[in-house]
């Protein structure tokens, strides 16, 4: 008897697994390589990547968009690749770079996505007003979108996703290009609807995935380095806290710990819990200044991917912040 | 969930043409303008002679538009707003987008219908027979047109190409060709080029119908030849073709 990974004695499991996928583009190189994991089909995973990683990549084969070259993924025990008629009903996308269709207003937006899903007139109608609601749109449902903010034009893109009552819901890089406080309506926005979704976004802010994702992924160059919650790749990485020198301290002779080149050039030491404290005391005595922090999500990838995560980022204007 | 079909074709109905024409009224003026001025002028510069020939010539322009303009505005709502990738995840299946597309730009098109057909009425004197050919002439110029609309739009990747496609493709197919005007107006040698254009067999036909041209049995059925292979070609290729699931 062949057991399948995803079921325990019959019970089908609440997960997204993947098992081998590779996409490869006509000729080009693999855009995906060989990615397997699992993670519960609840709360917010948040895949991060540099530009071209490979994360819209993963998102449309998942999404059911785009045909892997090879391998399996299947959410909730339904094969996403050989029955995506089957998983269709349940997930909802919101593309990279998706816009609202500047000629439609908010309601009209959300209404003709229903209609597209097949709900009727009246169930339209009805589902397009709560989705609104829900995400404080009401006072703009019936304004051109073209008229909205850019903030307000990506809520009211959620908001089409909700209102089909899909559970699962691929987002794209939502926040990319909206101003520091947008982005933080829309982190809120998130943390409330993954009470009752399971969200898979993307992104290439650290402090988005550090803030929202109960499971984070880690892709560079098509392969899959890493999965787990924050504290699960601290785990991993093996240094628990992070000290940054505050002034060019080149005289500073630390031993323990990690020695790794902050991305404005400082200086910074990963290290574990007791070491982390000798350092402390020596540097004390230095007089040198410095501040001592749990390994962040920026470190960790600095640390696995041996890159920054905007180095050979050529859309400039994601890095302003 | 029970799914209503025509409540999903209609959707596209009301993106692409309804909500574009309630939000943007100005869109009527604009569909309504291109056909109607060359046949204004055309009849002008013939002294009223080719009224009813570029009546029915602005009837065949209209169709053969809505599939330049689906090609452009699938394109558009594909590149531009991610708007498909949305629906091909979603339980909308291809044939159900496209056909709402495809009615969608007929929908577009009906103040123009509207107003051609009134004038139709008036100056167009037709036996029952010969306004049966021009409804078949435009019913199929109409699937012609939107089957070169979906295939292009599979093969135009950006904005750019868009609108140069859409420029080639109206051009090849309603300016060059003789549709507001009989072919017999363009001098012998030239002909031959206006043949290459589907639109060209298609304006003889409505052209004969009402007795604008007489055209012998053989040429005429020659004519519905080549606009019914050409058509069933260019739907084969694009449903080939055809780019849902990448
Ligand atoms: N449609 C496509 N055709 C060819 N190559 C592509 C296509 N889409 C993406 N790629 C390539 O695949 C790689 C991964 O791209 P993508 O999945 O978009 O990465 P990300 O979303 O992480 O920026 C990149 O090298 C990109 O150039
Ligand atoms: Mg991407």
């Amino acid at each position: 008897m062949r057991i399948e990974f995803n079921t325990l004695f019959g019970v089908v499991l609440e997960q997204l697994i993947c098992k081998h996928l590779t996409k490869k583009y006509g000729k080009g190189a693999k855009a995906l390589d060989n990615v397997s994991f699992f993670i519960p089909s609840s709360g917010i995973f948040a895949l991060i990547g540099r530009n071209g990683a490979g994360k819209t990549t993963l998102i449309r084969i998942l999404s059911t968009e785009l045909m892997p070259t090879s391998g399996h993924a299947s959410i909730n025990g339904i094969d996403v690749v050989s029955n995506s008629k089957g998983i269709r009903e349940s997930i909802a996308i919101l593309p990279q770079e998706s816009r609202a269709i500047p000629w439609l207003t908010p309601r009209q937006t959300v209404f003709s996505y229903l209609l597209y899903r097949g709900f009727s007139f009246k169930e339209a109608n009805k589902l397009a007003s709560k989705a609104l609601s829900r995400l404080h749109l009401g006072r703009y449902a019936d304004t051109l979108n073209r008229m909205l903010s850019g903030g307000t034009k990506r809520k009211v893109l959620v908001a089409t996703i909700i209102a089909s009552g899909s559970k699962i819901l691929f987002i794209d890089e939502p926040t990319t290009g909206l101003d520091p406080l947008s982005r933080s309506d829309l982190w809120k926005i998130l943390k409330e609807l993954k009470k009752d979704h399971f969200i898979f976004l993307t992104t290439h802010y650290l402090e988005e995935a550090e803030r929202l994702a109960d499971q984070i992924g880690i892709l560079e160059k098509g392969k899959l380095l890493g999965t787990g919650s924050l504290q699960e790749l601290r785990r991993m990485v093996g240094y628990e806290y992070s000290i940054r020198l505050s002034d060019n301290s080149e005289k500073v002779y630390v031993k323990e710990g990690k020695r790794i080149e902050g991305l404005d050039g400082s200086m910074q030491i990963l290290t574990n819990g007791h070491e982390a404290d000798r350092i402390a005391s020596r540097l004390i005595k230095n007089h040198t200044k410095f501040s001592i922090n749990p390994t962040s999500l920026e470190d960790i990838f600095y640390y696995i991917v041996r890159k920054p995560i905007y180095a050979g980022n050529e859309e400039g204007e994601d890095e302003e912040e | 969930m029970r799914k209503n079909r025509l409540n999903q074709m209609y959707a596209s109905v009301l993106v692409n043409a309804i909500y574009a024409m309630k939000n943007y009224p100005i869109t009527l003026i604009n569909t309504l303008l291109a056909p109607i001025s060359i046949l204004i002028v055309i009849t002008l510069v013939s002294h009223g002679s080719l009224l009813s020939v570029s009546i029915i010539g602005a009837l065949i322009m209209s169709m053969v538009s809505g599939g330049v303009s689906l090609q452009a505005d699938l394109s558009h709502l594909k590149n531009d707003f991610r708007l498909q990738d949305m629906i091909v995840s979603s339980p909308t299946s291809a044939l159900v987008y496209m056909a709402g597309m495809a009615i969608s730009e007929i929908v577009y098109s009906l103040p123009a219908f509207l107003v051609l057909f009134v004038l139709a009425a008036i100056f167009v004197h037709a036996t029952l027979l010969g306004a049966f050919t021009i409804l078949a002439v435009l019913a199929i110029m109409y699937a012609f047109s939107i089957a070169l609309g979906f295939l292009l739009s599979t093969i135009s990747s950006d904005i750019i190409q868009n609108w140069a496609f859409s420029g080639i493709i109206s051009t090849i197919l309603t300016t060059i060709p003789p549709i507001y005007y009989t072919i017999t107006y363009i001098p012998l040698p030239y002909r031959y080029i206006a043949y290459l254009s589907p639109t060209t067999y298609a304006a003889e036909i409505a052209q004969n119908a009402i007795g604008s041209i007489h055209l012998s049995m053989l040429s005429l059925a020659i004519d519905w030849a080549v606009v019914i292979i050409v058509s069933a070609i260019l739907f084969i290729i694009a449903i080939k073709k055809n780019k849902w699931r990448e």
